[in-house]
């Protein structure tokens, strides 16, 4: 594992509450990980796996209430985000870190031109003029890959079909040339041509801005393509992470296997039925005193209701939160690393 | 967007014209007698006289005829000589107040600036009280400013305007003395002095007035800011670095805006007809009570005039709401 200090971005101990009226949810236990400098980090799990809320926590753009952050660092640049005042906070908002939300169709504001939404940032970060913002609003919108950038710019989002306004989101996250960007399932809305333009654009982009990116997708296939390495979260917490290569060959936790067994081959004989996961992932309404899969998990040990599994080490950058051990199909032996321990 | 509206405003001819006819046709159809409060010594043949000299005598669509004739050709052309100099409707027929035995428009004409004064000022006010309240009011959801708001509103639009209005006379004009209790229609601003009494004579009608109209308003602004603030696209704003400021009075507030702009324009024509009440209370002789006054006196052409100009006003702005709403809001094309 890379430390801290050459981490662009290292995440300690994330922890967010939302409080509802039924209850507290518990979206976020204890997620810790590092995004290193030029890197694509994917992120996978089923809907309501606590992603989005993860990311969205990571610069406070959780509606508060009901959101509240209870634990955890943030680091970026040797600051931490969550103890920031909101001013320099801002300025880390669009200049430092990028984001691209998950539904293209209603995150651009209906009233305004597509060029002064991408201006916007460029203005107030970067203190550029009307002029200089508008020809790198232009330039930006033709390096995602939009055609007659100028013109477009005094367009309104519902001029653009749904694959154009998510490349101008993308387009609005890239404008001050951030240091980490955040794109939450980006593609998901996009038919299989333009998500593969996108991907395309994105590894392009990579290479010449060596920007560091969070991919949050659904579709292992885009993460096979994209990804240096694969967090795979469950119930609000990371459950295994890996390079990429290793997670596909290896996988150690019982629900990425499942996971990974739920991609219908095209080769060799057609399976009777699509796989599925049984069961449904959980609300969790307190912090997890168990492993939050055990309901679903065929290896399930008693231990597993009993208390909740820290990530293991497994070598070569590869961890597993699993009392059982893929390698010899019983109870795993080794102690958990340092600092591993989930403690609420 | 322009032959959009002239497309709307000629469309709007046949409508007006048709509510002119139904306007003048209930009222024809109403009982009532103009001559009712005519002594009864008045012999049969000198009566059925006077209704001949009130054009009473002719049949029912001759005098649409000339009452429609009167107000779209006579009457704007009386106007026309009235700020041209000009003399293009010397010695026309005009429609005459059967109890002024004066123009209808005359009387209109001395009656409108102390309801747009008083009303109107009352609807400005309203509406700049309004528009922050809903705002705080929905970006700090329950805290004690949302809810005192929320309570002064209930109160507003619940409690009739002629309570309030009387209660205020009671405390302020009554009781502590510092208001008059009768607005005083032939007061002339000319010096400081006569402009405080002015000010003193408006405070009343106008803050039971405003605060009506802010209530309302209001609400819609903070319901439509609440609608907006949850919208993902206030979340990009944030996320993109901008200030509070920037994202409530910009992007949310830009929003939000349209349907209450609607509803701002569709509750003028109310200024000119709507505050009849505050108008009888306040003993402020503006529109709301010449219409009035005309109905109890059987004044047939005044409160036909009086109805179909607050028609016209309804229509005209309801196609303002229209437009303002196609300006605002570049999804609704109108071509
Ligand atoms: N405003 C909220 N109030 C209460 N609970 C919430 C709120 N927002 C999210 N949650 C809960 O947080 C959990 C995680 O949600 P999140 O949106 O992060 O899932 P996700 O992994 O991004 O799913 P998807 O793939 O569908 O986007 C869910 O259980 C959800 O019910
Ligand atoms: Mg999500």
């Amino acid at each position: 594992m890379p430390d801290g200090a050459t981490a662009v971005l290292a995440v300690n101990g994330l922890k967010t509450v939302f409080r509802t009226r039924g209850g507290e949810v518990h979206a976020v236990n204890t997620v810790s990980f590092r995004l290193r400098p030029g890197e694509v980090l994917g992120v996978v799990g089923e809907s309501g796996s606590g992603k989005s809320v993860t990311m969205m926590s990571l610069l406070g753009l959780l509606p508060s209430p009901p959101a509240e952050l209870r634990a955890g660092e943030v680091l970026f640049e040797g600051r931490d985000l969550t103890r920031l005042p909101p001013e320099a906070l801002r300025r880390v908002r669009g200049a430092g870190i990028g984001f691209v939300f998950q539904d293209p169709m209603t995150s651009l504001n209906p009233v305004f031109t597509v060029g002064f939404q991408i201006m916007e940032p460029l203005r107030k970060h970067l203190g550029m003029t009307r002029a200089q913002a508008a020809a790198r609003a232009a330039e930006l919108l033709d390096l995602v890959g939009i055609p007659d950038p100028r013109a477009r710019l005094r367009d309104y989002p519902h001029q653009f079909s749904g694959g154009m306004r998510q490349r101008v989101m993308i387009a609005i996250a890239l404008a001050c040339n951030p240091k980490v960007l955040i794109a939450d399932e980006p593609t998901t809305a996009l038919d299989v041509t333009i998500q593969a333009q996108i991907l395309e654009l994105v590894r392009d982009l990579r290479q010449k801005l060596g920007m560091a990116i969070i991919w949050i997708t659904h579709d292992l296939g885009v993460i096979a393509g994209i990804a240096d390495r694969v967090m795979v979260m469950y119930g609000g917490q990371v459950v295994e992470e890996a390079p990429v290569k290793r997670l596909f060959s290896a996988p150690r936790h019982p629900y990425t296997r499942a996971l990974l067994g739920t991609i219908p081959h095209i080769r060799g004989p057609r399976a009777p039925r699509l796989r599925v996961i049984e069961g449904q992932p959980p609300i969790l309404r307190a912090h997890p005193a168990a492993c939050p899969f055990r309901a679903r998990c065929a290896h399930a040990l008693p231990r597993c209701a009993a208390e909740n599994p820290p990530r293991f080490p497994l070598g070569g950058g590869h961890d597993v939160a699993c009392f059982w051990d893929a390698d010899t199909g019983a109870a795993r032996e080794a102690a958990p690393r340092e600092g591993g321990a989930r403690h609420g | 967007m322009l032959t959009y509206t002239l497309r709307r405003l000629l469309l709007s001819i046949p409508t007006l014209i048709f509510i002119s006819l139904v306007i003048f046709l209930l009222l024809e159809l109403a009982p009532g007698d103009p001559l009712a409060d005519q002594p009864l010594t008045i012999p049969p043949e000198v009566r059925e006289r006077m209704r001949a000299a009130l054009g009473l005598g002719e049949p029912v669509y001759v005098r649409y005829w000339k009452w429609l004739v009167q107000f779209f050709w006579v009457e704007p052309r009386v106007m026309l000589d009235a700020w041209l100099g000009t003399a293009m409707a010397v010695g026309e027929q005009r429609i005459i107040s059967w109890q002024f035995r004066a123009p209808v428009f005359d009387v209109i004409w001395q009656r409108l600036p102390q309801t747009l004064w008083v009303v109107g000022m009352a609807y400005i006010i309203g509406v700049l009280i309004a528009l922050p309240i809903g705002i705080i009011s929905a970006y700090r959801q329950y805290s004690w400013f949302d809810q005192i708001g929320t309570f002064v509103a209930m109160i507003g639009f619940s409690v009739p305007t002629f309570f309030t209005g009387v209660l205020l006379i009671v405390i302020f004009a009554v009781n502590l003395g510092w208001f008059p209790s009768i607005y005083d229609t032939t007061l002339r601003v000319t010096d400081w002095p006569s402009f405080v009494r002015q000010v003193q004579q408006m405070a009343m009608p106008v803050a039971v007035l405003a605060l009506y109209n802010a209530a309302q308003i209001s609400r819609y602004m903070r319901a439509s800011m609440l609608d907006n603030l949850n919208q993902d696209y206030v979340r990009t704003a944030r996320a993109k670095g901008m200030t509070e400021p920037v994202v409530v009075l910009l992007h949310v507030l830009r929003n939000s805006m349209i349907p209450v702009v609607t509803v701002i324009a569709l509750g003028v024509p109310s200024i000119f007809g709507g505050a009849i009440i505050t108008e009888q209370v306040f003993k402020v002789n503006g529109l709301g009570q010449a219409l009035i006054g005309a109905i109890y006196a059987n004044d047939l052409p005044m409160v036909q005039t009086l109805a179909f100009i607050f028609a016209i006003l309804i229509v005209l702005f309801n196609l303002v709401a229209d437009v303002l709403y196609g300006l605002l809001d570049p999804r609704i094309r109108y071509d």
